[in-house]
């Protein structure tokens, strides 16, 4: 049997594709976690920034206005959630669960107009260079920027919290924010800060799947990603490159999944479906056993309220 | 001046009426939010929350979606007092109808006393074997349970489809994705001829009356309470974590499991792909809105339950879509939560001195 070398760059390129929403809104709520502050909302901040980018894209055909739409959306919308726990200090599990809730809803609502309506085509980089290079030339080439972005932002993301003095500020308001308070660090601006740039990297991820992934709104199009990109947070250990090769497992297991049906593995549909699903279960249980790793990796304060005096 | 001071004690008072604050200013941003979509919102507001239970049949209707709501906030309840995180209440409810339309099956075209509770039984185990894995996992594997019950209920869900539209389907039934009917003897009683309102409701009432008996006459409600409020404290004491975290897991699992035996063997009488429109994290809401006080949460579930039906109603008569419901229901959180700054901090008004 002769393989297709281009065929396996192409798998490998479509496994890409469909982990840039995971990536994206894992990198984005890792910033939130390492602040010390769990935002559940994922599920909700992405599909708010899926449905905007779609409903921006159809009403001003503008893909530019579209893309940063979803993020301004994104950030709108967490920006309830950073009100909520950090000005009023309410508990972050039950905050981000009605962001969640409060997000469907609302997306449901917006995206009624917009059903059934063909997305655009968006634009595609290097087209032309996919054949020139056996294997690599349709993984690296003829991808959105969006793609591009993602694939840099693991680095970027470990760049920041490692090299540079707000990315240590951060770490260390997670950490201890009561020592950075004492250092004259705003524990409430910093949080505020990162809780908004998860809700843009989530709104980002939406607009992803509904303007780049499959091009159209459905309802609850992002069908759990959300949560998978919060799992894939505890399984990085907070550490931005370890989401790359995780959200990589999981695009691979949703790529799978299309490809043993096409070949008509005879695997009930819903078996291969829920296989995302249940191997998230596994790596967590996998990761989380060490409980000692856990510990050390988790930014202290994670989920905990900060309330300056008083 | 305002000046925001912190009460030395978090008032009572407050706490029993937060809630009530939390409704009446959904229902302003409610008519807000219908204003903006260029509705009249008072009329919107009538036909959300007024039209659908003006009548038997709505009343009726109303009970029969507060029901599975209470039933699982209950159980949500025995969770969330002792900071157990169990959001994956839909996928126990999907299990539980599973197992128990499963047995259901069994007993098809039979009939005799003792099916029935045979399969309400089942929907019990069933929830409480489901709510067993993220309770274990949590106590031995250390897993976060958030993530863990919620992707459990996308794969309920997905076995549930597998199993209506592969071995489970009715065979004469020209591949719709559904089962058999259960034979009579194994469906819930309907309480009024016309009606849709069924014997579910007195296993809600059973529910809330023994979580108010262990909640506050028990040594185990006493333990529940101090791990929720330090569990530090709680292991100072002795209790012992692990046996609690697995208990109130298997609770909340059999309540949900309940709930979803009374979706499939109430009016339904059979298993079906959608079997319930989201009551298991609707139920979060109704247990916080509720104040995880049983009693709070017969109320928490009445207003909304009234959601959905709002939802349906306007959408029928007004056109606004039913995803309403939803939006509401976040907003009730949001402000719940967001009043709940009263409890702690006094806002005073003082005149400015120079």
């Amino acid at each position: 049997m002769i393989i297709d070398i281009n065929f396996i760059g192409l798998i490998i390129a479509s496994i890409m594709a469909s982990a840039v929403p995971l990536i994206l809104a894992s990198c984005g709520e890792l910033i939130t976690e390492r602040s010390g502050v769990l935002n559940l909302g994922v599920e909700g901040m992405m599909i708010i920034g899926a449905i905007s980018g779609f409903a921006l894209m159809t009403v001003t055909g503008s893909l530019i206005i579209a893309i940063f739409g979803a993020m301004l959306a994104g950030v709108l919308i967490s920006t309830i959630f950073a009100f909520l726990t950090q000005t009023l200090i309410t508990n972050h599990v039950a905050t981000g669960l009605a962001l969640t809730i409060f997000g469907i809803g609302i997306s449901a609502m917006i995206g009624k107009n917009f059903v059934g309506i063909p997305g655009k085509e968006f634009p595609v980089f290097f087209e032309g260079l996919k054949d020139t290079i056996p294997l690599l030339g349709p993984i690296l080439f003829g991808h959105s920027i969006v793609f591009y972005f993602a694939f840099a932002l693991p680095f970027i993301t470990s760049y920041f919290l490692k090299k540079t003095k707000i990315g240590l500020i951060v770490r260390a308001v997670g950490d201890s924010p009561e020592s950075a308070s004492n250092q004259g660090i705003n524990v409430r601006l910093v949080r505020y800060a990162c809780i908004l740039y998860g809700g843009a990297m989530s709104g980002l991820a939406g607009a992803y799947l509904s303007m780049i992934y499959t091009p159209q709104w459905i309802e609850n199009m992002t069908g759990g990603r959300g949560w998978i990109a919060l799992a894939l947070v505890v399984f990085s250990t907070w550490n931005p490159i370890k989401i790359l090769i995780g959200a990589m497992i999981f695009g691979g297991l949703t790529i799978i999944q299309f490809h043993m049906q096409a070949i008509g593995v005879r695997i009930p549909v819903q078996f291969l479906t829920a296989l995302p699903y249940i191997v998230t279960i596994i790596v967590l249980v996998v990761i989380s056993r060490d409980s000692r790793k856990i510990r050390l990796s988790t930014p202290s304060s994670l989920g905990k309220s900060f309330h300056k005096d008083n | 001046m305002i000046k925001i001071v912190k009460r030395d004690q978090p008032s009572r008072a407050i706490f029993f009426f937060t809630p009530v604050l939390a409704i009446f200013l959904t229902l302003v941003a409610g008519g807000l939010i219908f204003f903006i979509l260029g509705f009249k919102p008072f009329e919107a507001l009538k036909f959300f929350f007024i039209v659908p239970i003006a009548d038997k049949y709505g009343f009726s209707e109303l009970l029969l979606k507060a029901t599975p709501l209470c039933l699982i906030a209950i159980g949500l309840s025995f969770c969330f007092k002792s900071n157990n995180w169990n959001i994956g209440a839909e996928g126990q409810l999907t299990f539980g109808a599973i197992v128990s339309g499963g047995v259901a099956l069994l007993f098809y075209e039979q009939e005799g006393f003792y099916i029935l509770p045979i399969v309400i039984l089942a929907g019990a185990i069933g929830g409480m074997l489901y709510a067993s894995i993220p309770a274990i996992l949590k106590t031995y594997f250390n897993t976060n349970e958030i993530l863990v019950s919620l992707m459990l209920v996308y794969v309920s869900k997905l076995i549930l489809d597998y199993l209506v539209v592969g071995p489970w389907s009715n065979p004469e039934g020209f591949n719709f994705p559904e089962t058999r009917q259960f034979s009579d003897s194994a469906k819930l009683p309907l309480l009024f001829e016309g009606l849709r309102i069924h014997a579910g409701i007195f296993l809600a009432l059973a529910a809330v009356v023994i979580s108010w008996f262990v909640f506050y006459k028990t040594y185990l409600g006493f333990q529940m309470k101090v791990s929720g409020f330090s569990l530090k404290t709680a292991k100072y004491a002795g209790y012992k974590g692990k046996k609690m975290i697995i208990l109130v897991f298997l609770i909340s699992g059999a309540c949900a499991g309940l709930a979803g035996v009374g979706e499939i063997t109430g009016p339904i009488g059979q298993l079906h792909r959608e079997i319930s429109p989201d009551y298991g994290f609707t139920a979060i809401i109704v247990a916080f809105l509720g104040r995880l006080h049983p009693v709070g949460i017969i109320f928490a579930s009445l207003v909304v339950a009234i959601t959905y039906l709002g939802a349906e109603t306007a959408q029928i008569f007004m056109q606004i879509p039913k995803y309403t419901g939803q939006v509401f229901q976040g907003m009730i959180l949001f402000f719940l939560l967001a009043s709940d700054y009263l409890l702690f901090f006094k806002i005073k008004f003082i005149g400015s001195k120079k």
